[in-house]
């Protein structure tokens, strides 16, 4: 008889399930990976075995052009792993394929959440709470100064701006992978449904997400259209893209960012942005907390973003936690 | 309160300098007074409620929000105004926002001891956005890139009037400028300054390039490098405001008291020294007298080893009698006058030169660099004075400005209309010699001297020839060549090479000439003067 949850360790490149030896995650190439989300720092290639959502292989199928081994799960299904260990791929309300992870073995119940959020949201199923005895939960807005507004405001926002401004263009920064088509869909849930411009880079995602579904309107690429086509319209793009030369063919563009971050001025000043959209795919600290009491684990478990401040409320109000420094996650662009 | 708010907020994510003219123009026609004067306050030379501090906002934050994470969110924020307002516990029914009007009064009011719960109920009557613009005007210190000359020109384009006569009346007012708008607004008579110490635009002259003059109408004097200064005595009262209108007399106070007659002079504020005028009674290199620049106090040793006198350009009025409308000549005459009257410690007047012919005048304006002077003036004889920048009045013939062959290093995305382009350059010159491995130090830093044609090409040099990033910064292969122009080289131990240009600009993009071939860190220190 081994201690209890000696089974599961975290490790510097991800969440290691001993007695399966697969990892939740990895920040490096393994035999077995339950992969959570398709988001780069979550879901890498060149593993031997990727187990995920349908909807994550497709994403990681596109990204990475490689599907060996791929096991799908879908949600509310239960995979036997070797060793004893069951996986159950539960919503995680993050991006379209997006999943917690419940691990069972031996009567102990552990939760990897991944990234999530509790917000409704167009492009996929919502966050479900589930119980357990140790919940190990991302950090990334772990900050009680982050509470994203409703999503309804930001985009009043937005086609306020674009009504004010019908010679130039609203060029919207937004992670390709997500941000873009929850922004996109909540625009058209808003009224907006003008054509929509896009990157490049981001016409392959959108493609696949309208093919698991969600409907995005009217969608067409700014390479096939001239200024004056894109005068009064929206223009979305990868974050990097903002400030490239790339945005020199556009029409004189207000310069909009949908991220979490954009709650703070300073953040949203380094980054040129004239517009900042508070819109974050990650949960807040309300969100975060509220989280913690539902799920009422016997410990909760720190991942990765603004860990001291969660573990200090953890501690505030008498929760078992620990912070788990785990390498490679990056949320930067969120 | 929500809209000026609303502006602050617009204020702070907008780059384009008419776009902020535009928004805050907007607001003071849209808002009554004194909401209005009161924001043109906080905006140009803001707010000062003693009793509000930012130490006021800590307590404050650490009886609502556990101490830990207060300072785990301040120090991600960085900006206390700005994490107080973002986690301020809002009630669920707030009452009704207050007007700018009603928060500076009850901002006013407030002691060290009823702020712990005056401020809060302020607090609670506004939304995050709300906050902040109250924290910020509250704690006096906007810094959010307006400067209180953009606010007056802002004021200046909103009600049709001329930014030089807002700057006449501004410093003779306090907020809320109710003269200013009654004038400006709402069309009653200007103000009523004249036993008031206020500033009075400058006269400002073009540069003269390939422009000759008749020297029977022009008179010529040196342009000496120190800062322009006017000097102002009115009601018992002296001050004294720099080229931009702003009050310095702070940083000057043995000026206060040694002006013995109501007057409004202009004239070059310098320390003495042995340039800029000769071994006796002459005035030190401007690097000299930026020790005692931008300071609100100033200690007897700056006063001691940096003192500062003005030397006289001009006369605008004098005991009552407004002198501008006089011819130059005219006004030259009052100011050798009234040198009699004003003690030589402080003061001393511009001399003349005196050239045989415009050749001459060139030969002497050649020898202005060795003395630390900046150049020469040309003045028409029979120029008023007039504020601001009139053609054919005045000339400014600056020294030639020295070159030095510096090798790029590195580049940096400008802002703006630049903002996709790499505009802002970092330049080195070796430390030794480069066929012996010497290395470049950095010796400054341009953003300007180059078409928007040169600047696609070097922005093409840069992403092509980038061997390291740094955030918005690249690392170039250093392989390209400016010819930098500047005025003036200092010794400076804020920097690597120990050298710091003043205004450096790029002259020349040297597309053709071979790195290894540029300056030495030692050619530039041979241009150092003082």
């Amino acid at each position: 008889m081994s201690a209890p949850f000696s089974w599961i360790r975290p490790e510097p490149h991800g969440i290691h399930i001993v007695p399966a030896d697969c990892w939740v995650d990895p920040a490096r190439a393994v035999d077995k990976a339950l992969v959570t989300h398709g988001h780069a720092d979550h879901a890498r290639g060149g593993h031997g075995q990727t187990v995920a959502t349908p909807e994550t292989l497709a994403i990681m199928k596109l990204r990475y052009a490689t599907s060996d081994g791929a096991t799908p799960v879908h949600y509310g299904e239960t995979i036997r792993l070797p060793g004893g260990v069951d996986a159950t791929y539960i919503p995680a309300g993050h991006v379209l394929g997006s999943a917690q992870i419940l691990l069972e073995h031996a009567g102990e119940r552990v939760i990897v959440t991944g990234d999530y959020k509790r917000r409704a949201d167009p492009t996929c199923p919502p966050f479900q709470v589930t119980p357990c005895d140790i919940f190990i939960t991302e950090a990334t807005f772990g900050l009680p100064l982050f509470t994203h507004p409703p999503i309804e405001d930001e985009m009043a926002k937005l086609l306020d701006r674009l009504a004010a401004h019908p010679d130039r263009c609203v060029l919207v920064g937004a992670y390709a992978l997500g941000k873009a088509q929850r922004v996109i869909a909540e625009l058209r849930r808003a009224g907006h449904h003008e054509p929509i411009y896009l990157h490049g880079a981001m016409e392959k995602m959108c493609r696949l997400y309208e093919d698991h579904g969600v409907d995005l309107g009217e969608l067409r690429l700014v390479s096939d259209y001239s200024k004056e086509d894109m005068r009064g319209a929206i223009v979305v793009c990868p974050p990097s893209a903002l400030n490239d030369r790339w945005s020199r063919r556009l029409p004189d563009p207000v310069t909009a960012m949908a991220s979490g971050w954009m709650r703070v001025r300073q953040r949203a000043r380094q980054r040129n942005v004239e517009l900042p959209l508070v819109i974050s795919d990650h949960a807040d600290w309300g969100e975060l907390t509220r989280t913690i009491r539902e799920v009422d684990a016997q410990e909760n478990w720190i991942t990765h973003g603004r860990e001291d401040a969660l573990l200090r409320w953890c501690q505030l109000h008498q929760r078992r936690a620990r912070a788990l420094a785990l390498v490679g996650y990056d949320d930067e662009d969120d | 309160m929500e809209e000026f708010a609303a502006l602050i907020d617009a204020l702070v994510y907008t780059r384009s300098r008419n776009e902020k003219l535009r928004l805050i123009a907007e607001y003071l026609r849209a808002t009554p007074d004194p909401d209005r004067g009161w924001a043109l306050a906080a905006l140009s030379d803001g707010l000062d409620f003693p009793a509000v501090k930012s130490s006021a906002i800590r307590n404050l934050m650490k009886d609502r929000i556990d101490p830990v994470l207060w300072t785990l969110s301040r120090d991600f924020v960085g900006d206390t105004a700005e994490t107080a307002s973002l986690l301020w516990p809002a009630p669920d029914d707030p009452p009704s926002p207050p007007t700018v009007g009603e928060t500076v009064d009850l901002l006013s009011a407030m002691t060290r001891k009823s702020v712990q719960t005056e401020l809060p109920r302020l607090l609670d009557r506004l939304d995050a956005s709300g906050r902040y613009a109250l924290l910020k005007l509250a704690t006096g210190a906007m810094r959010i890139g307006i400067s209180s000359r953009l606010a007056k020109t802002a004021f200046a384009q909103a009600f049709g009037v001329s930014v030089e006569e807002v700057e006449e009346y501004w410093h003779g007012l306090q907020p809320p400028y109710a003269e200013l708008f009654a004038w400006a607004a709402g069309g009653e008579a200007p103000p009523d300054i004249e036993n008031l110490p206020t500033f009075r635009p400058f006269m400002l002259a073009h540069p003269l390039e390939d422009t000759v003059v008749d020297l029977a109408d022009y008179a010529a004097e040196w342009k000496w490098d120190g800062i322009r200064v006017q000097l102002v005595r009115a009601g018992d009262e002296t001050r004294i405001y720099s080229r931009s209108g702003d009050d310095i007399s702070a940083t000057f106070p043995e000026l206060l008291d040694v002006l013995p007659f109501p007057a409004v002079l202009d004239g070059e504020l310098l320390v003495r020294g042995s340039v800029q005028g000769g071994e006796e009674g002459g005035a030190a290199s401007f690097n000299a007298l930026q020790q005692r620049l931008g300071r609100k106090t100033v200690s007897k040793k700056m006063l001691a080893e940096y003192p500062a006198f003005v030397r006289l350009y001009d006369v605008l009025l004098t005991e009552g009698e407004d002198l501008r409308e006089l011819p130059w000549t005219g006004r030259r005459a009052r100011l050798e006058a009234l040198m009699k009257r004003l003690p030589q410690s402080h003061f001393d007047i511009s001399q003349l030169v005196q050239p045989r012919d415009f050749d001459h005048l060139a030969e002497i304006r050649g020898g202005s660099r060795d003395e630390a002077i900046e150049g020469l003036m040309l003045k028409r004889r029979d120029s008023p004075y007039i504020a601001g920048r009139r053609v054919g009045y005045w000339y400014k013939w600056k020294r030639d400005p020295l070159l030095v062959d510096c090798v790029l290093m590195y580049a940096q995305r400008g802002s703006g209309k630049r903002s996709s382009f790499y505009s802002d350059y970092t330049f080195g010159c070796w430390d030794g010699d480069p066929d012996a491995g010497a290395d470049l130090l950095p010796v400054g830093k341009a953003y300007s001297g180059f078409t928007d044609e040169e600047l696609k090409k070097l922005d093409r040099h840069v992403r092509q020839n980038t061997v390291n990033r740094f955030g918005p910064v690249r690392e170039t292969d250093k392989s390209l060549v400016f010819e930098v122009a500047f005025d003036s080289v200092h010794e400076s131990k804020r920097h690597k090479s120990g050298l710091a240009m003043r205004f450096p600009r790029i002259h020349r993009i040297r597309w053709d000439k071979p790195p290894h071939e540029a300056d030495r860190i030692d050619a530039l220190r041979a241009l150092i003067r003082d």
